[in-house]
């Protein structure tokens, strides 16, 4: 079953609001996790493996730094096969 | 046969699913261990989810090894979930940038002392914290990078290692008469969150690549977390104070 971006969306927000406590509204597709969201490297770690866990993809450690912002994140997931 | 029926094993340093103790968490469970895991600060979050991939559930107590308040409730959170300890895997190594990647001669000792703090005096603190736990016969097993030499880039790092590996020595010297064996696993590089931290560590698998009579892969913690379940098995019973090389062979080569 394929999930649509904005399914990924509202699953990730509710993730990285759970580690962060950023409302889930915030996380909107050109918000960068650093520089916007203010996201250090430990949370991104959270929310990377609950990402992994709740979607069933394996995003591995040399493509996170690829992912800069939530629509890289929500992208790479739809293509990882969530 | 299982090689490790019913005991009792608190493990260190699972971060992540590249951990090396992730591996050791694994295959423990495999041969039938009970297995007690330990993480600290935020990384318990990490190491709470990254548990749910075990084959069985696994309980996270909090230990950051520098805490004398977590040193000192170490027994109590253990003890909620197992009555007692025969084996305790050390895999706990951190340097201060500072102290790490070609700025040896530079470092100042307050980073290279959290890089001892962290890095080798924990094994006592570990070891001697958790010993109130201990059964007749406890297997206590470390992860050791060589230190025999100077690698390019590992500096105080390098160091820490070294303190380690005599640590570990002392500990075996002070415990044996209380049937508690020291040994530690000396890994070649693998690409584990910790490892990616090291600046240069590309250079250091390298070498691996280049010299290792066997090979060796970056990617495969396995053989390592094979010979963690070894020396945490009956299969050592008169080891102690001993350091295995798991590194393809690298360390009895000249070049
Ligand atoms: N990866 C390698 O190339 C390699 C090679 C030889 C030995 N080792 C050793 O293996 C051990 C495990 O490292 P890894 O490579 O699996 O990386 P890792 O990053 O997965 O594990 C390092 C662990 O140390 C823990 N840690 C750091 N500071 C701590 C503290 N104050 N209290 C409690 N825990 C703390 C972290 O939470 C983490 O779980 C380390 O001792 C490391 O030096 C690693």
């Amino acid at each position: 079953m394929a999930a649509s971006e904005q399914e990924i969306l509202a699953g990730l927000a509710e993730i990285v609001n759970e580690e962060t406590g950023i409302p889930t509204g915030d996380v909107a597709l050109d918000k960068s996790f650093t520089d916007d969201l203010d996201i250090d490297s430990l949370s991104m770690m959270t929310i990377v493996v609950n990402a992994e866990d709740k979607f069933g993809v394996k995003i591995p450690d040399d493509e996170v730094k690829n992912l800069k912002t939530v629509g890289d994140a929500v992208a790479f997931i739809q293509r990882a096969g969530a | 046969m299982p090689l490790l029926p019913g005991k009792r094993l608190l493990l260190t340093g699972v971060l992540t699913d590249t951990s090396i103790a992730f591996h050791v968490a694994r295959l423990a469970q495999q041969e039938g261990a009970e297995v007690v895991l330990s993480s600290f600060g935020r990384a318990t979050r990490i190491t709470q989810a990254i548990a749910r991939r075990l084959p069985a559930p696994a309980p996270v107590i909090e230990l950051d090894v520098t805490s004398p308040a977590d040193l000192d409730a170490l027994p109590a959170r253990v003890g909620e979930h197992v009555d007692g300890l025969d084996g305790v895997l050390h895999a706990i190594g951190f340097a201060p940038e500072a102290a790490l990647g070609g700025n040896f001669l530079a470092t100042g000792w307050d980073d290279v002392a959290t890089a001892v703090h962290v890095s080798a005096y924990s094994l006592k603190a570990l070891t001697v914290a958790a010993r109130p736990l201990f059964g007749p016969r406890v297997s206590v097993v470390g992860l050791d990078f060589d230190a025999a030499v100077a690698w390019p880039r590992y500096d105080w790092m390098g160091v820490a290692k070294a303190a380690l590996e005599s640590t570990a020595r002392y500990l075996a010297r002070d415990l044996g008469q209380h049937g508690v064996r020291v040994n530690l696993v000396s890994a070649g590089p693998l690409s584990t969150t910790a490892a990616k931290s090291i600046p240069g560590f590309s250079e250091l698998s390298g070498i691996w690549g280049s010299r290792a009579p066997l090979g060796w892969d970056v990617y495969d913690p396995e053989p390592a977390a094979l010979a963690c379940i070894a020396l945490l098995s009956d299969l050592f019973p008169a080891t102690t104070g001993e350091i295995v090389h798991v590194d393809g062979g690298v360390h009895a080569m000249g070049a």
